[in-house]
């Protein structure tokens, strides 16, 4: 058993548990995007980041991928913890603005100005699906492709996976990209909108093929014409 | 045909590289040399044959900006555009590589003959603007080169001038079974005798001549052989096939061996395209020599030594 101190409060966990979930179990909330039960912890979106150490080594971690030590002192709120996290959430929103995850957690987090150049990505690079379909779908269709700017998730050269099931698992876990169901011009875009996908679609016969990563929603397809 | 060719290469050099740390870079690397660019074939032959998911593949191929999924053409331009060469204009260089071959940077010209690129650094920022055209570096270019740099490359600059160049120079070779010389009078190539073999390969058989020059890779021969062939090579005389004990130590091809004038063995490798060759001088060239007591222009290194010139 590991002694740690999290925001003054001591507890005893397992080795091999991380802050995050030593956090959690004492109560104390920590945001997560990337973090999913059941899939590997991945450290992708920092906005789980906590404060560790003492005097002049206090750092900040990805609490997901840190594993617990003994004798140590985390902090979950402190007030570089906030403004990191502001900024974290406040960068997410200025490449996301549309996904109703990231509009709730600015509004919890009283994030209200957006100061940098606005983009309407529809995926954060959380890497959840890519996680969801090697681990729990052992598939491994989809990754990470390119590098920096270049970066983005998909099946290479862009066709339809030989792997993919199309079990539509990469699509339940991303904490973003619900948009693809409703809308294909971001600016008027209302979130939770994929809430009806299998009402429109369902009857249809394609939609045995259409449960797959690349291809846009077909709900919208439909509904459109 | 061609694509089942492809594949059994590409699994050569999968298997080469199966049991090293980072092994898949390095078949990367290997096949983007084969074929100047990575073909999708060959990722998914790597994948299947390492047992990886084609997406890991992918992702590597992606990630690192040497690798290119789109065919090159036969010569590569980089240029440099790291904050060094970039203070030095670095950009404009780009620019007018861009205007001479009509082409943006990540293209290749319709003719598939050059392709430009611009990369982040090629580590020599104190000499930059730096150009790198297929392995050759060229630093503090100007403007006015770049025309003259692209003439080089496509007179090609790996073909070395056996005139001047001085690390070219004549031997004279025998058949190690039956110590006929090889060289062939008749036949001139870079103004000396010719080295004359015999080859076969895939059922095909005739001459095959060499330069008899060191460090020219200049050859005629009776039949069009294929890049990548590995061929069986005999003396024209004694017909006794040519074949050493040891491997080429690029392609693991059988090595050729045939012996030089005055003691020694050279040894070329017998795949096409592959200009591997090893020279050993068992002894000093000098060592057969009636005259080598008395002799002042003994030369106890390699080489061919034509000491009746000088005397």
């Amino acid at each position: 058993m590991i002694t740690l101190k999290i925001n003054g409060l001591e507890t005893n966990v397992e080795k091999g548990t991380t802050l995050l979930e030593a956090a959690r179990f004492l109560g104390f909330p920590v945001p997560t995007l990337c973090h999913m039960d059941g899939l590997h912890p991945f450290g992708a979106c920092r906005l789980c980041l906590v404060e560790i150490g003492e005097g002049p080594r206090i750092k900040l971690v990805s609490s997901c991928t840190y594993p617990a030590e003994e004798g140590l002192h985390v902090r979950t709120a402190s007030r570089r913890v906030m403004r990191a996290r502001k900024m974290i959430i406040e960068l997410l929103l200025a490449s996301s603005p549309q996904s109703k995850t990231i509009q709730d957690l600015a509004s919890a987090f009283d994030v209200k100005q957006q100061r940098f150049r606005q983009e309407f990505e529809d995926c954060i690079l959380c890497g959840r699906c890519v996680h969801m379909c090697e681990e729990q779908m052992m598939a491994k269709a989809i990754g990470f492709r390119g590098r920096g700017e270049n970066r983005s998730i998909g099946t290479p050269f862009d066709v339809q996976s030989e792997e993919c099931r199309l079990c539509g698992g990469c699509m339940y876990v991303c904490p973003v990209c619900m948009l693809r169901c409703t809308y294909t011009e971001p600016e008027k875009a209302i979130c939770g909108g994929c809430a009806n996908l299998s009402v429109p679609c369902i009857e249809k016969e394609q939609f045995d093929d259409v449960m797959c990563y690349m291809e846009p929603c077909v709900a919208c397809e439909i509904t459109k014409d | 045909m061609k694509e089942s060719r492809l594949s059994s290469a590409t699994e050569e050099i999968v298997q080469k590289h199966e049991n090293e740390l980072g092994g898949v870079i390095a078949m990367l690397e290997e096949i983007q040399l084969q074929h100047s660019y990575l073909p999708e074939s060959a990722l998914k032959t790597v994948a299947s044959e390492t047992g990886r998911s084609l997406v890991e593949i992918y992702g590597v191929a992606t990630f690192y900006k040497y690798f290119s999924l789109k065919p090159r053409g036969e010569h590569l331009v980089s240029v440099c555009l790291g904050t060094a060469c970039h203070v030095r204009q670095g950009a404009l260089i780009a620019k007018e590589f861009e205007d001479q071959l009509g082409i943006r940077a990540g293209e290749t010209t319709p003719d598939k003959k050059f392709s430009l690129e611009t990369v982040n650094c090629l580590g020599a920022c104190a000499r930059g603007p730096i150009v790198l055209v297929d392995g050759h570096y060229f630093s503090n270019v100007k403007k006015t080169q770049v025309s003259q740099i692209l003439k080089k490359a496509r007179e090609g600059l790996d073909a070395i001038d056996v005139t001047t160049d001085q690390r070219v120079f004549p031997v004279k070779l025998r058949c190690p079974h039956c110590n006929h010389s090889l060289l062939d009078p008749n036949y001139l190539i870079d103004n000396h005798p010719a080295v004359r073999l015999t080859i076969s390969f895939a059922s095909k058989h005739g001459w095959l001549r060499l330069s008899s020059l060191y460090g020219s890779n200049n050859i005629k021969s009776e039949y069009e052989i294929p890049m990548n062939t590995i061929a069986d090579f005999f003396c024209p005389h004694c017909h006794a096939e040519l074949v050493g004990s040891s491997a080429c130590p690029v392609c693991n091809a059988p090595m050729v061996p045939m012996t030089i004038y005055g003691g020694g063995l050279i040894q070329i490798c017998s795949r096409r395209g592959c200009k591997s060759h090893t020279m050993d001088l068992v002894n000093s060239i000098c060592i057969n020599c009636d005259n080598r007591h008395t002799c002042k222009l003994m030369k106890p290194e390699g080489g061919v030594w034509f000491c009746e010139e000088y005397i």
